[in-house]
């Protein structure tokens, strides 16, 4: 039995915002009146260290999602997405930010940043469909780079059991209102990206 | 009302529920966003929410308040719970008057932490009621309660969350917040009050006695439940049953289920699935505390019952439990189909670069410690404490580091063991207040000849900046008296006491020189606003810049580790990470880093 309609693990590098955004599946996930759960990384790992999210849409158990389980993983950072790719579903997406953030080991000579393709790869094969996008980029274009996360969201958004119309609702009580178009619009590029 | 919360949130909803009138705490993840939510409501809600000084400290003004027939709670991680066990076993026998809970997180596979102790343990051992909430509506759920069954049988009642409970969010139901205690009065009791020996004896006797019916009670509690089904049973508990009750769903096979949310567990209802079972498995988080309850009702009641738990192997002793651990193991019994677990290869792991957490661009952290380590010379002994600084392992100046307040009693050990080299020890400002005072005391009273290095940032940063009594406010925001380190450290019998500014690093290294010159106790407090609060603040440093053509790749400020300066194989580059320290271009020896004008 199906025990939950939708399992997103959200990961990248503290600082991105990826508590943003479970923050507006949560909130949109309560207006569509479906039982939500969610996991965040708090403490020492926000120090510039590796962050990672559980988000369970339409699901009464605990928060954590199943190694193996998720039906999406979305990725604001390459290395990242490899890193967790074992909470991946076969049957699963990833969507993959293809912006780097140097961690400090690469800054300061001790480790070597990978090429983009070695992380991809193994990705490929682990799950159903993979989808690449420069956030970053498409975040500058709608205004402002660290947007990047709500590019993210829009791309997710297909994969969620949950309205558009409803998540940008949720994003507008969240964002700045100073922020919103920017936001609005990062979203939108998201969107196309993996229409 | 249902809304998004927090698991913590939640606890803070349940308190305000219960008509709490004082609530206090001390930063530690995963426990921090109990108070954090508190505090700005406290002057609306007539509440009194402090940050105290330590967890010791917070139990007992909790105490003090149930005194009066004030609802009070008090806050901590677990391992704060050992500053306050003093206080804690002792209650136990003198009792309360307004509810009082005591609300320890803890914190499988140690996220945040130095070790993965449960404390339900503590309930046991102080024989008082502990709660083990599974989810965010659990914990506000039970917290709710908790203040109810404190005042029905007179102790504190022990809410144990963990992380995954603690930071898991999930939309909760709510009620109203209930106003305070309106006639708060210490009424003199001396036999209840005063834990004179001859108090203490009687006291003992009355809370044995209370214990049956304090298990009658937890036993009814609606987070116990059993569920009869088929011949093989599964016993699990707190966020365990959650985990538990989804790989039955998931499996879809015919299982019996018992549900614990109480230590101590429900003896009845494992008494009845032992009876209906042949087998049962029992899954908990950290110590094997139902398991072995199950175990002596076994022998009761089913001696030849086969259980399988961490005993036996089946459930992981160390770390924590998740939703595939659980089926496999519940799977495994049942010899169901096991979900093989995606294991990559060593190979494609191996090209990723480390990620550990740091300390931020432009922390003044970092650059008392390259101070230190060129005054000291990296053969001294750098004895060191719990908090951001910590992070800084890698720079060679993190030695030892055991539980708040070790550094300057563990650096006296090893003076008074015999080590004739140099040491200097560290801690920040508020481990320095909560648990390094009585230590640096202690070394000036027996004369320990070494340093002290307080990094005095202003703030409890690593919880998520926090104020303490360095600050200049409190919790709820108000102004308070600055505390001076300085001043402490002179009163407590520090001979050499100076105070310097890590971002001026020549005249940082001459400060730690002369306290390492010095023939006695000395003190050496670094004194830098936090590079988090300095921007909350508003305060911009004009950012740096390298010279290209003056660089010559010598990767001396590569070395400091700043996150904001790369090198890309021939020169470095400051990123736009840069804060403005500055610290970098007084490291360059070819003064190659510039301020950006």
């Amino acid at each position: 039995m199906k025990t939950s309609q939708c399992d997103v693990v959200v990961v990248g590098v503290g600082g991105q915002g990826v508590i943003l955004i479970s923050d507006i599946i949560g909130k949109a996930a309560m207006k569509a009146d479906l039982p939500v759960r969610g996991a965040e990384t708090h403490g020492m790992a926000q120090r510039g260290g590796s962050v990672v999210n559980h988000i369970r849409v339409g699901c009464e158990y605990s928060a954590m999602v199943s190694p193996g389980g998720a039906d999406v993983l979305l990725a604001l950072e390459p290395t990242e997405a490899l890193r967790y790719a074992e909470y991946l579903s076969p049957e699963g997406t990833a969507l993959v930010n293809t912006k780097p953030v140097l961690p400090i080991t690469v800054t300061t000579g001790a480790a070597e940043y990978p090429k983009l393709e070695d992380i991809l790869g193994p990705l490929e094969i682990l799950c159903k469909d993979l989808k690449v996008m420069d956030a970053t980029g498409l975040a500058a274009q709608a205004g402002h780079p660290q947007a990047a996360n709500v590019v993210m969201l829009g791309a997710l958004s297909k994969y969620l059991p949950i309205d558009t119309e409803t998540l940008m609702e949720a994003l507008e009580e969240t964002v700045p209102p100073k922020f919103l178009e920017i936001n609005k619009k990062a979203f939108e590029l998201g969107k196309i990206e993996v229409e | 009302m249902r809304e998004y919360l927090l698991g913590n949130v939640a606890i803070a909803k349940g308190i305000l529920e219960a008509g709490a009138g004082v609530v206090a705490g001390y930063p530690g993840t995963p426990s921090s966003e109990i108070v954090d939510t508190l505090a700005p409501l406290a002057k609306d809600r007539g509440l009194h929410v402090e940050w105290s000084v330590n967890e010791k400290v917070a139990l007992e003004v909790a105490i003090g308040a149930s005194w009066t027939g004030t609802r009070s709670a008090a806050t901590m991680k677990h391992v704060g719970l050992n500053v306050a066990a003093d206080p804690f076993m002792t209650l136990a026998y003198l009792g309360v008057k307004g509810g009082l809970v005591v609300i320890s997180a803890d914190d499988p596979y140690c996220h945040s932490s130095q070790n993965e102790q449960d404390s339900r343990r503590y309930g046991l051992f102080a024989q008082v009621p502990c709660l083990d909430p599974a989810d965010p509506q659990e914990a506000r759920d039970m917290t709710l309660r908790a203040f109810d069954l404190s005042e029905q049988f007179g102790v504190p009642v022990l809410v144990r969350p963990t992380t995954r409970v603690s930071h898991a969010r999930s939309d909760v139901l709510v009620g109203s917040p209930q106003s305070r205690n309106p006639n708060p009065k210490f009424e003199k009791d001396p036999a209840r009050r005063v834990a004179l020996p001859v108090h203490a004896r009687p006291l003992h006797a009355e809370l044995l006695a209370k214990q049956e019916a304090i298990e009658t009670a937890l036993e009814e509690m609606p987070w116990n439940r059993l569920e009869k089904r088929g011949k093989i049973g599964v016993i699990a508990s707190g966020i365990a049953g959650l985990y538990a009750e989804e790989a039955i769903a998931e499996l879809d096979v015919d299982v019996s289920l018992l549900r614990i949310g109480t230590c101590p567990p429900p003896r009845k209802m494992i008494k009845d699935l032992l009876e209906h079972v042949s087998k049962v498995m029992v899954i908990e988080e950290m110590d094997p505390i139902v398991e072995e309850f199950v175990e002596r009702a076994a022998k009761e009641h089913n001696p030849t019952i086969e259980i399988l738990g961490k005993a036996s192997g089946h459930i992981p002793g160390v770390g924590e439990l998740d939703p595939l651990i659980v089926r496999n193991a519940i799977a495994d019994t049942l010899n169901e189909l096991k979900k093989e677990p995606l294991v990559l290869e060593d190979a494609t792991l191996s090209i990723l670069p480390p990620r550990p957490p740091a300390l931020c661009p432009g922390c003044s952290h970092r650059a008392t410690y390259y101070a230190m380590k060129k005054a000291f010379g990296k053969d001294a002994i750098f004895p060191n404490d719990i908090g951001c600084y910590t992070m800084a392992i890698q720079m060679g100046t993190v030695d030892t580091c055991l539980c708040m307040g070790a550094s300057i009693t563990i650096a006296s050990g090893i003076r008074f063991g015999g080590d004739k080299k140099d040491i200097c020890c560290v801690l920040g400002d508020s481990t320095f207040l909560h648990a390094g005072m009585p230590g640096l005391l202690n070394a000036a009273y027996n004369k320990a000849r070494m340093t002290v290095a307080v990094l005095d940032n202003s703030i409890t940063a690593m919880t998520g900046h926090q104020p303490n009594p360095v600050t200049g406010c409190t919790a709820c925001g108000e102004s308070a008296v600055p505390l001076s380190i300085e001043k402490v450290a002179k009163a407590l019998g520090a001979g050499h006491v100076e105070t310097t500014d890590p971002y001026d690093l020549n005249a940082t290294v001459e400060a730690f020189k002369r306290a390492k010159e010095y023939d006695g106790l000395s003190v050496v407090v670094a004194k830098q606003t936090c590079v988090i609060e300095a921007i909350r603040s508003g305060i911009r440093r004009p950012r740096f810049r390298v010279i290209e053509d003056a660089c010559k790749g010598c990767m001396k400020c590569i070395q400091f580790g700043c996150p904001a300066i790369e090198f890309d194989g021939e020169v470095a580059r400051i990123n736009a990470l840069c804060s403005g320290c500055g610290v970098c271009a007084q490291i360059c020896p070819h003064e190659a880093i510039e301020v950006v004008e």
